[in-house]
């Protein structure tokens, strides 16, 4: 059941992905201004929004081992920060190359590229610490308290660097406040970011699996150490 | 009364035996100088410069050294299974983190006044008039590294390699505390007018107040479960 | 003997208790109850569950199922923690602070009425009063052991739990134990003892349970045939 979830998850995200490259590539005229590079937009700000939607859903999943003490709940917690770090690292790269073609520059200390990359290393921290911790019980309370700090810390860092001078276009889409992209530029964007969604949830589906049989693994092991 | 009786008790505990065997702040101090020497070849700058980067300089100063004594704060415990003992009386987990942390800020505040002078000397920086302000600065910006540092230094006293664990993972979740911190100090020593900078005091009182509720309120899920 | 405002007859009442390390079951479903003023040799072997067991109704961890109720209050409430003394592995004393520093602050956070008055009467009754400002690393083993023998007794707890007492220490440390043991029985208090020294245990157990891979195998009062050989209980209830 699990299977088919994923693999349809997959394919149907593999099509949206295959039909919209066709309609980036040929069909959406280059940019005003940026030329053909400004086609990476259509990952780059899908890739952004699942990973900030997935350290969140984490989080609350975290909360939830938490009150119920179900391991389960902290694999799937698990799963979602590791697909969602990931995504995280897409987005960095894809910007990365946008700002190499646009800026001169591979990285600048730019307020969002900054609160990115203190992301990336909060979120390298959560792993660390799991791979720290031999107890599986003990791993799930502390991971979960540090998904909870990292959480909030996430928006007053994004706060306190947006203070500083800020070198990154603004908001492009309509729904922040930005001018709205051209009709018939928009759409692909968000079938992109359905598409990634899609994509992203049947990687936490196969990685749940993975730790769920991790837990068993470890089970076993405690249970002939024992005798 | 009760409550505070018992928190200012593990407090007095913890000053009591780092005061004896002075191990983590000896440390922390030396660290300071060698941080202070090592920038003296990393940056060859006009006094002006200097002092516009002062603010910077500081608090890596004062977060570097600051860890090795948060570093020590929970690992003191280890030896004899004190900490066991500890959670078994009846003080609770916050009275527990609280204690330890006006320690560890005490500590902190110990180093950076005996930091702060000798930058001052070796780098030829007038301190500022407004010196009590960036004492206000100090303890508030090490209120931050204190309560995430402690919180952090709880959930890391039982693994391997709890050394590198807490720096790597306080610096990032610091940033906000550190950015406001360095923006005014950096404004009170070089002198620039205070008023546009007002807001990184509302972004220190705010991150110390979210973080020490936070800790509090989940302190006792780390420690007991 | 403080018996105050209990529920229950029973000073301990376990039930259902489970606890896990991962998917791992350390404790399965564990049920019994302790009655006030009894002693429990908790038996079982390396791994069984014992200190596990000890650690939650310490109130040190948290069990994941079941219920634990000691002197008819929740195990990690402060009120239900002022009334237990835990003697575990570590002797849970500061090596840097005197033997005086470190039962006053017991007693401070014990909340005492006069933890220096206190501190030093329990130097007295464990005969450390001599070296009463000398710092706990320059201890030998067994005045170390004394010291946290009195750290454990010094508010008076109605309960006591001891995971395993008697090893390591040394005669003198033994002798002040089972002097404090029996006086404690003899006070009506509660004390739950883990243990795999049989003979010592028994002698002192009004009561015995037996953990086996983490179930109760046993649990009954203290016969005269355990005493006589004490290796039947593992016999008739170990794993076969």
């Amino acid at each position: 059941m699990r299977l088919k979830i994923i693999v349809t998850l997959a394919v149907i995200a593999g099509l949206i992905l295959a039909w919209n490259l066709h309609r980036i590539f040929i069909q959406v005229p280059d940019e005003a201004s940026q030329g053909a590079i400004f086609r990476i937009i259509y990952f780059h700000v899908p890739a952004a929004i699942t990973s900030f939607t997935g350290f969140y859903l984490a989080m609350f999943s975290g909360v939830g081992y938490l009150i119920s003490k179900d391991l389960r709940l902290d694999s799937i917690a698990a799963s979602i920060n590791e697909v969602s770090l990931a995504f995280a690292t897409i987005t960095i790269c894809t910007g990365s190359i946008w700002g190499r073609i646009i800026w001169g520059i591979w990285w600048t200390w730019d307020a969002r590229l900054t609160s990115y990359f203190v992301c990336l290393l909060i979120y390298f921290g959560y792993f660390m610490l799991r791979r720290a911790i031999d107890d599986p019980t003990t791993r799930a309370r502390l991971s979960a308290v540090l998904s909870i700090f990292a959480c909030v810390d996430i928006v007053l860092v994004w706060k306190s660097i947006e203070w500083f001078r800020t070198q990154h276009p603004g908001p492009v889409l309509e729904i922040r406040g930005g001018g709205g992209m051209a009709p018939g530029m928009e759409a692909p964007l968000w079938w992109n970011f359905l598409a990634l969604l899609m994509l992203a949830t049947a990687l936490v589906l196969i990685r749940t699996r993975q730790e769920g049989m991790r837990r068993e693994i470890d089970a076993l092991r405690r249970h002939a150490h024992a005798f | 009364m009760k409550f505070l009786r018992q928190t200012l008790a593990v407090a007095a505990k913890d000053l009591r035996s780092e005061i004896r065997g002075k191990e983590a702040v000896n440390a922390s101090v030396s660290f300071a100088l060698v941080i202070l020497l090592l920038f003296s070849f990393a940056f060859d700058l006009e006094p002006a410069e200097i002092r516009d980067i002062s603010g910077g300089l500081l608090w890596l100063i004062f977060a570097f050294a600051g860890t090795l004594i948060l570093n020590r704060s929970f690992a003191r415990e280890l030896m004899n299974d004190c900490l066991d003992a500890l959670l078994a009386s009846p003080v609770s987990g916050a009275q527990l983190f609280l204690g330890k942390c006006l320690a560890n800020y005490v500590l902190i505040v110990i180093v950076e006044c005996i930091s702060l002078p000798v930058f001052a000397i070796f780098y030829n920086v007038r301190l500022p008039q407004r010196l009590a302000l960036l004492f206000v600065v100090m303890l508030l910006g090490t209120w931050g590294i204190t309560v995430i540092g402690t919180m952090f230094s709880a959930m890391t006293v039982n693994l391997r390699l709890r050394e590198l664990m807490l720096p790597t993972l306080i610096y990032p979740m610091l940033i906000p505390a550190l950015i406001g911190a360095i923006e005014l100090s950096r404004v009170l020593i070089t002198g620039a007018p205070l008023a546009e900078s007002l807001f990184w005091f509302r972004v220190l009182v705010a991150f110390n107040v979210i973080f020490t509720i936070l800790a509090l309120a989940l302190v006792e899920i780390v420690l007991v479960g | 003997m403080p018996t105050g405002s209990t529920v229950s007859s029973s000073a301990v009442s376990i039930d259902g208790v489970w606890k896990y390390y991962g998917d791992y079951p350390a404790l399965r479903d564990i049920s019994f109850n302790v009655d006030g003023g009894s002693c429990l040799a908790l038996l079982g072997r390396n791994g069984a569950g014992k200190t596990t067991l000890l650690r939650i109704l310490g109130g040190l961890s948290k069990a994941a199922r079941g219920r634990v109720s000691i002197l008819g209050k929740d195990a990690r409430a402060g009120s239900t923690r002022q009334r237990i003394g835990i003697l575990g592995h570590g002797i849970g004393v500061y090596e840097e602070l005197s033997a005086f520093e470190n039962l006053s602050l017991f007693g401070q956070l014990y909340d005492l009425a006069d933890p220096r008055r206190t501190a030093t009467e329990w130097l007295e009754r464990t005969g450390l009063d001599r070296v009463r400002d000398g710092l706990v690393r320059e201890f030998s083993r067994g005045m170390r052991q004394r010291l946290a023998i009195a750290r454990c007794f010094l508010h008076r707890p109605s309960l006591l739990l001891l995971d395993e007492p008697f090893t390591a220490l040394d005669d003198r440390a033994i002798q002040v134990l089972q002097d404090l043991l029996k006086s404690a029985i003899a006070e009506g208090r509660t004390i739950i003892m883990a243990t795999h020294q049989l003979r010592e245990a028994l002698e002192l157990a009004t009561d015995v349970a037996l953990i086996n891979r983490g179930k109760l195998a046993y649990r009954g009062a203290r016969t005269w045939e355990m005493l006589e050989d004490p290796g039947w209980l593992y016999r008739h209830y170990g794993e076969a």
